[in-house]
């Protein structure tokens, strides 16, 4: 599925310090069903922000309008768990593009680079700068700049650089995916397939 | 290419790589694929968009589990939804002739036990599953792993996926277990030695005595829980017990096909001098059974602990107090005598044989108690017959618990099967996470043993006093 390319985005973030935040809380298995991608924003982190009569929890981040914008910040090691890539697919259709963490789970990662989100991992010392920034001011720009493998705090300049290889990257700029890519090689790979013992 | 000793890692990643790209990830030859209707219909709806087909559809094989009812089987779905997806994956699979089995048929059953118990997962190969307990099959030396939905489609298209190579990580443990202690409680310990995310960006090797003298079922619930810590996967070196668990399974080789697998699984082990990444060595007279008590599996005790009292600060120290405020426990607190009023024995995890002969053992002679409702859900239909044929079905229906029909059941709660808000259950699934196995479910993750002592007493109870 074709996505947005990303090269540089400034916003507002939205905070959520809260460290192991595993994928059922992302997204929890029984809205799972779908037989497509659609809606699933409508049910994103859907026990944390909603009562179990559907009214809205207000102490939740999601659910404070004093907080906006296309980048979440969240505790360390994030999206462990379920290898569901709904998750990252209703991180992407709520709106966000780029998750920032000092920690990501190996598979959440691999997801959300396939979708088109950018998953940014600083160090712990960064994110809590991150967290402060955005609790003085909630209207706090952060600017992510993935040509430059960069991230900053636009009121006071703090920057930190971020890793990411170089294949992901030029995809993520392109809006390439890795489907293109295999296809492209689809008659080296019968060649080696042909040689397996299984 | 060097010489230097490799691990067993190496060698099967090494045999799968078609190409290696450069400052990017390796692109990987995937012999087996599993699949099951949760994670792989908006993949067949992608193939469909980009006009692409299943480049080797014997390669894959589907079954459902996730999503299916555990009772009334025979019947149509009640849900439509569940049911919507359940038919979606029987359309997609007869369309690309991919293998299905489906509910109903004989070899039906959670993904993870279908595969070893039909000869499918085999040594050395790479198997992927929308699924990330897909780990489990790296009990059997294979590199094996979860991926997404966009990963199925890579697979289903290509036969292989984009992988930038895993740290490699051993962990041993030496020695002799403990009476009560089982492979559950040594993945546990391990896991609360680690943290939920200590071996992130790792490959795991289990090594050591224990795992050579545990059962292909024992290994295979310790690879199962690599995830847990993080970990991309979890292997063990294939061994004699490995290959008297393969021969004669339906797909397994057979005759000179055989002795050639075999020559070449005895070279599938990790050779002197190799050196990993990161190294830890456990000694198994430090485990005894284990409980968890909070909401990832890493808050994991021994059973006769009290909860340890947090030393963290700032969002560590707040992540753990939601933790155990979710569950309603306090710091210092004993978990035994702990009430409980759900026991649930299955899944990927613990849905074996051995699993329930092990529940089996305490519930001989003994009742259910009164407080406790008790899911019994067996792996899958060939696991379920063995509990009939052993006589193990007599042991519970005599102590008043029936069983159930095979799928992922309360371990994830996608179906009927959930644990209502605020109830305590112990389960012998692999996550307690909030909610997982029902909005506001509190789960105590523990070992066939240990939810056979809670299911009999009704509290949270040390095994070894009923052995």
């Amino acid at each position: 599925m074709a996505y947005d390319n990303f090269t540089i985005l400034r916003s507002t973030a939205v905070p959520m310090p809260i460290e192991n935040v595993d994928t059922d809380q992302i997204i929890p298995a029984r809205f799972l069903k779908a037989t497509e991608r659609k809606g699933f924003g409508d049910n994103l982190f859907r026990d944390w922000r909603y009562n179990s009569d559907n009214t809205p929890k207000t102490d939740f981040v999601l659910n404070n309008p004093i907080y906006t914008g296309k980048i979440l910040v969240a505790g360390k090691n994030f999206g462990s768990g379920s290898s569901r890539e709904h998750a990252a697919w209703a991180i992407y259709d709520y709106g966000f593009r780029c998750v920032v963490s000092s920690f990501f789970a190996d598979i959440f990662k691999n997801n959300s680079l396939n979708i088109g989100i950018l998953p940014v991992q600083i160090s712990a010392e960064f994110l809590d700068k991150i967290f402060k920034a955005i609790e003085a001011d909630p209207k706090t720009e952060i600017e992510v700049n993935l040509p430059e493998q960069s991230i900053t705090i636009l009121a006071t300049g703090e920057k930190e650089s971020f890793d990411i290889n170089g294949y992901k990257k030029h995809n993520l700029m392109n809006g390439f995916d890795d489907i293109d890519y295999l296809q492209a090689m689809k008659e080296e790979i019968k060649a080696f397939a042909a040689n397996s013992p299984y | 290419m060097s010489t230097s000793p490799k691990t067993l890692f190496a060698k099967v990643w090494d045999a799968h790589v078609v190409k290696s790209i450069p400052d990017g990830p390796d692109v990987l030859l995937i012999d087996r694929h599993f699949i099951h209707e949760v994670t792989s219909p908006v993949a067949f709806l992608g193939l469909e968009t980009r006009g692409l087909s299943v480049l080797f559809p014997e390669k894959t094989f589907a079954t459902a589990d996730h999503n299916t009812p555990t009772i009334n089987q025979h019947l149509p779905v009640a849900d439509p939804l569940s049911a919507n997806q359940l038919k979606a994956l029987e359309t997609n699979t007869a369309k690309y002739g991919i293998s299905h089995w489906g509910l109903g048929n004989p070899k039906n059953g959670i993904v993870h036990v279908v595969g070893p118990e039909n000869g499918i997962t085999l040594p050395g190969m790479t198997i992927v599953c929308g699924d990330s307990h897909t780990s489990t099959h790296g009990a059997f030396g294979a590199i094996a792993f979860g991926i997404g939905t966009s990963e199925v489609e890579m697979v289903l298209s290509s036969q292989c996926i984009m992988q930038p190579r895993p740290k490699t990580m051993r962990i041993s443990v030496n020695g002799k277990l403990n009476k009560g202690v089982l492979p559950k409680d040594v993945v546990l310990y391990i896991i609360s030695q680690l943290t939920a995310a200590g071996a992130t960006g790792y490959f795991v090797e289990f090594a050591g005595e224990v795992f050579e003298q545990m059962s292909m079922e024992g290994r295979m619930t310790v690879c199962n829980m690599s995830i847990e810590m993080g970990a991309r996967g979890g292997m063990i070196a294939p061994d004699a017990t490995t290959f008297n668990y393969i021969k004669g399974r339906e797909k397994a080789p057979k005759g000179e096909a055989w002795e050639k697998a075999l020559d070449y699984w005895k070279t599938l082990h990790t050779e002197a001098g190799a050196s990993f990444d990161k190294e830890y060595v456990f000694d198994a007279a430090n485990i005894e059974p284990m409980i968890t008590f909070g909401t990832n599996p890493g808050m994991g005790i021994g059973i006769s602990k009290n909860i340890p009292v947090s030393h963290e600060s700032g969002s560590g120290k707040s992540s753990y107090e939601k933790s155990l405020n979710y569950m309603g426990f306090h710091e210092d607190e004993p978990m035994l005598g702990k009430p409980v009023d759900y026991v649930f024995i299955g899944s990927c995890t613990n849905g074996r044989i051995e699993d329930f002969r092990a529940f089996a053992s305490i519930v001989k002679g003994r009742k259910k108690a009164d407080n406790v409702t008790a899911w019994i859900v067996p792996g899958s239909h060939i696991v379920e017959q063995q509990i009939k044929e052993e006589g193990i079905l007599d042991i519970l229906t005599e102590a008043g618990f029936s069983l159930r029909q095979p799928g992922c059941s309360a371990c994830l709660a996608m179906n009927d099967d959930k644990i209502p808000a605020g109830k305590y259950a112990v389960s012998t699934s692999n996550r307690n996470f909030e909610g997982r196995q029902g909005p506001g479910a509190r789960t105590m993750l523990a070992s066939p043993l240990v939810a056979a002592a809670a299911a009999v007493t009704g509290v949270v109870t040390d095994p070894r006093e009923l052995i």
